[in-house]
């Protein structure tokens, strides 16, 4: 039971129970979330028993397992370097791997409760949540000045599953000083068939100025699980943050980013990706919001749904008064793939500024018509047209993601899952017999 | 020798019947130009021809060999041997060049859809004929390469910038580099029958000229036939047609030889009762 009593067993220095204990009587008293309330809506947040949940308290190297151990293998065998390998089990730090980090880089658990909720204090039930049952947090901490090329990759071990219900809740925070430069990698992960667990990582993000931080999150828990992250991300002047995030897992999965332009002349860019298969729910919210003068932010959203699935976009963008010259781009696109799927998008501006670029545009629909044709026209049949079409379509924003070194791992991850949904929805529909007439 | 037969075609788009009685007979290696006024239906005819969804056949056939390809998908056409260089390419983001044509070659040998290896064979229309041909280094079909470097090769006959080569299907082109793409891809494929759109349309005189050679030099390379559909009179400045057809309303009102189209030029469309009789030597692209 998420209750104040549970989170009092949670051990660590003085400061750190102290932070629990007051977020575990904040959350017994919060309302809980609905899908009445607008951030909520076309979610099947109402289903959620958030107070049920066990919290789970990480644990050893000895306690990730073998299959936990593996998939940390299998994660960074892909990548031709790292600067840093932090595995973290439900929350706890596990290991780092300084592979090739800069001395002053740090790369770690909680030290002092100097950078814990700098970027995200408060928050909804689920963020306090978090902050009541957070075992430790991962920190990457990137002084001043300091610029290295390799990722710091954080793989996330959510053990989270069924009865009775346990939740995990990871927490990271990666702290870029003034004029450095840095990219971080967070996979969330799990093991199939674990039943219905709740994962809830909150990741605060903080690129000091001139700082360039770029950001990648990819969700590949079991197709039961429900994934409900939350990214707080603030830029100083001058600085460029990127957030790019990947939803491939869990029944239900959100992923929400709050990118504050916070000093002038700064750079916000966001990139969503997601593929739904079977029955799952994608449920992708976006801030873009300006606090200072020539700030830009730039959304780009695409995602596919197929089978019975469903997904909801929904961003802002606000630009709050005196961010004069903010540029603010917003687009998302979504694929629907099956008579059954449904896609909801919900782009948003709240604009208190009069001197301000601002565009937003969104699309729903089935496969391109005239894409399938031209295709065809080349001589390729419609299952491996429209194969090549959503392949393309994935590509497009996979290619954006701001750690190049993920693209081949990301690209196979979508294949994988977009080949095995197509051929079930051609397995209905009776026409699979196509590839093999193709063959001949 | 293969042979392109479309008898008393009519087509439809929506209710409307834009073709209304069209006839052509084309043998490998023939070049025929279909020209005609705006609205006339020579989109419509192509789209008719290539299985357009939405350009429905009402009456009529469309055969290649004897095949018949009325009723069959687009891409049934395709691999029987026909291709379409649309007026208006599309857009196919994320999708490469080179993929679509390694998928478009698949299950085809890697030879591309022309048949050297048919009765005629290459006897009589392989590499020789055609005089210095950049392809002579090779022969026909198998054996010519990977699609990288076949690709490569046929940009550079018509002038198409490599760099394209990489980028997904027409993102970020200009209208004519578009048209040289496809008539790039139309190379590597190796149809035994093209129909090309507009093919002129958004290229400048230099570009109609390249494109022009390289269908010319295909019409004896493989035997390429081809019918052209254009509403202006300079692509046959340039391209050697050996027929030339007047498509007016939806029907073919006259057939001729190349001069038909120098009459036409002098004459406008306004002899065969076209409303759109304004002088076809005019380019408004």
């Amino acid at each position: 039971m998420l209750t104040a009593a549970r989170a009092a067993t949670l051990g660590g220095p003085e400061w750190l129970r102290e932070r629990r204990a007051k977020a575990a009587e904040e959350l017994a008293v919060m309302p809980r979330p609905s899908e009445k309330e607008e951030v909520w809506r076309y979610t099947p947040i109402d289903e959620l028993e958030l107070d049920a949940y066990e919290p789970l308290r990480g644990g050893s190297r000895e306690d990730l397992g073998t299959l936990g151990s593996e998939l940390v293998k299998g994660v960074v065998s892909d990548l031709p370097a790292y600067a840093a390998l932090a595995t973290v089990l439900d929350g706890s730090l596990v290991s780092v791997d300084r592979a090739a980090l800069p001395p002053t880089v740090r790369v770690g658990g909680l030290e002092g409760d100097a950078i814990l909720g700098q970027v995200l204090d408060g928050g909804d039930a689920l963020v306090r949540a978090n902050d009541a049952f957070l075992p430790d947090a991962v920190v990457v901490d990137v002084p001043a000045g300091v610029a290295f090329d390799a990722p710091v990759v954080i793989v996330h071990w959510c053990t989270a599953g069924g009865t009775p219900s346990t939740a995990s809740f990871p927490r990271t925070v990666v702290r870029l000083g003034r004029g450095s430069s840095a990219q971080v990698v967070e996979v969330v992960a799990g093991p199939a068939g674990a039943g219905r667990g709740l994962v809830v990582p909150v990741t605060e993000l903080s690129a000091g100025d001139g700082s360039q931080l770029s950001y990648a999150a990819v969700q590949v828990l079991g197709t039961e699980v429900w994934h409900i992250a939350r990214v707080a991300a603030v830029a100083g002047r001058d600085a460029t943050l990127r957030t790019f995030s990947m939803g491939l897992g869990a029944a239900y999965d959100r992923s929400r980013t709050d990118a504050l332009a916070e000093g002038s002349g700064s750079t916000t860019e966001l990139r969503s990706a997601y593929l739904g298969t079977g029955s799952q729910v994608h449920d992708i919210r976006t801030l873009q919001d300006h606090a200072a003068a020539h700030t830009t932010s730039d959304l780009l959203c695409k995602g596919a749904v197929a089978g019975t699935s469903r997904s909801v976009y929904s961003g802002l963008i606000r630009v709050r008064r005196g961010a004069v010259r903010t540029n603010a781009f917003q687009t998302n696109h979504n694929l629907v793939l099956a008579d059954g799927a449904h896609a909801d998008s919900v782009p948003n501006l709240d604009i208190e500024e009069n001197d301000v670029r601002c565009s937003h545009a969104s699309t729903v629909g089935p496969v391109d018509e005239d894409q399938r044709y031209y295709l065809e026209s080349r001589g390729i049949p419609p299952a491996r047209a429209e194969r090549l079409i959503v392949l393309g379509f994935f590509d497009d924003i996979v290619q954006r993601c701001p750690v190049p070194v993920l693209v081949p791992r990301l690209r196979r991850e979508v294949e994988l899952r977009l080949v095995r949904a197509l051929e079930l929805r051609s397995g209905a529909h009776g026409d699979a017999g196509q590839e093999a007439d193709d063959d001949g | 020798m293969s042979r392109l037969e479309v008898q008393g075609l009519h087509a439809s788009v929506g209710t409307r019947e834009v073709v209304r009685g069209v006839d052509l007979d084309v043998a490998s290696g023939e070049v025929h130009v279909v020209m005609g006024p705006n609205g006339s239906g020579k989109s419509t005819l192509a789209h008719a021809l290539m299985g357009r969804p939405g350009t429905t056949v009402t009456a009529g056939s469309i055969r290649i060999d004897g095949t018949e390809l009325v009723g069959l998908p687009s891409w049934r056409r395709a691999r029987a041997g026909l291709f379409l260089a649309l007026q208006q390419p599309i857009e196919v983001p994320g999708v490469l060049l080179g993929a679509t044509m390694e998928e478009a070659l698949a299950g085809t040998g890697g030879a591309g859809r022309g048949d050297p290896g048919g009765p005629d064979g290459t006897g009589t229309d392989g590499p020789g004929t055609d005089g210095p041909g950049t392809d002579g280094t090779g022969t026909d079909g198998v054996g010519r390469g990977g699609v990288a470097e076949r690709l490569a090769e046929e940009a550079a006959a018509i002038g198409f910038d490599e760099r394209f080569l990489r980028r997904p299907l027409n993102v970020d082109l200009s209208g004519g580099e578009r048209k040289r793409n496809e008539v790039v891809q139309l190379c590597v494929i190796r149809p035994k029958f093209a129909v090309l759109d507009e093919i002129d349309s958004g290229l400048d005189v230099d570009a109609v000229r390249a494109v022009s050679r390289r269908i010319e030099r295909a019409t004896s390379e493989w035997g390429l036939g081809v019918v052209a559909v254009t509403h202006f009179y300079r692509l046959l400045r340039e391209l050697r047609a050996d027929k030339v057809h007047v498509l007016v309303d939806g029907r073919i009102v006259s057939s001729g030889g190349p001069e038909l189209a120098e009459e036409l030029e002098r004459t406008g469309y306004g002899l065969y009762g076209a409303a759109d009789a304004a002088g076809i030597g005019a380019d408004s692209t």
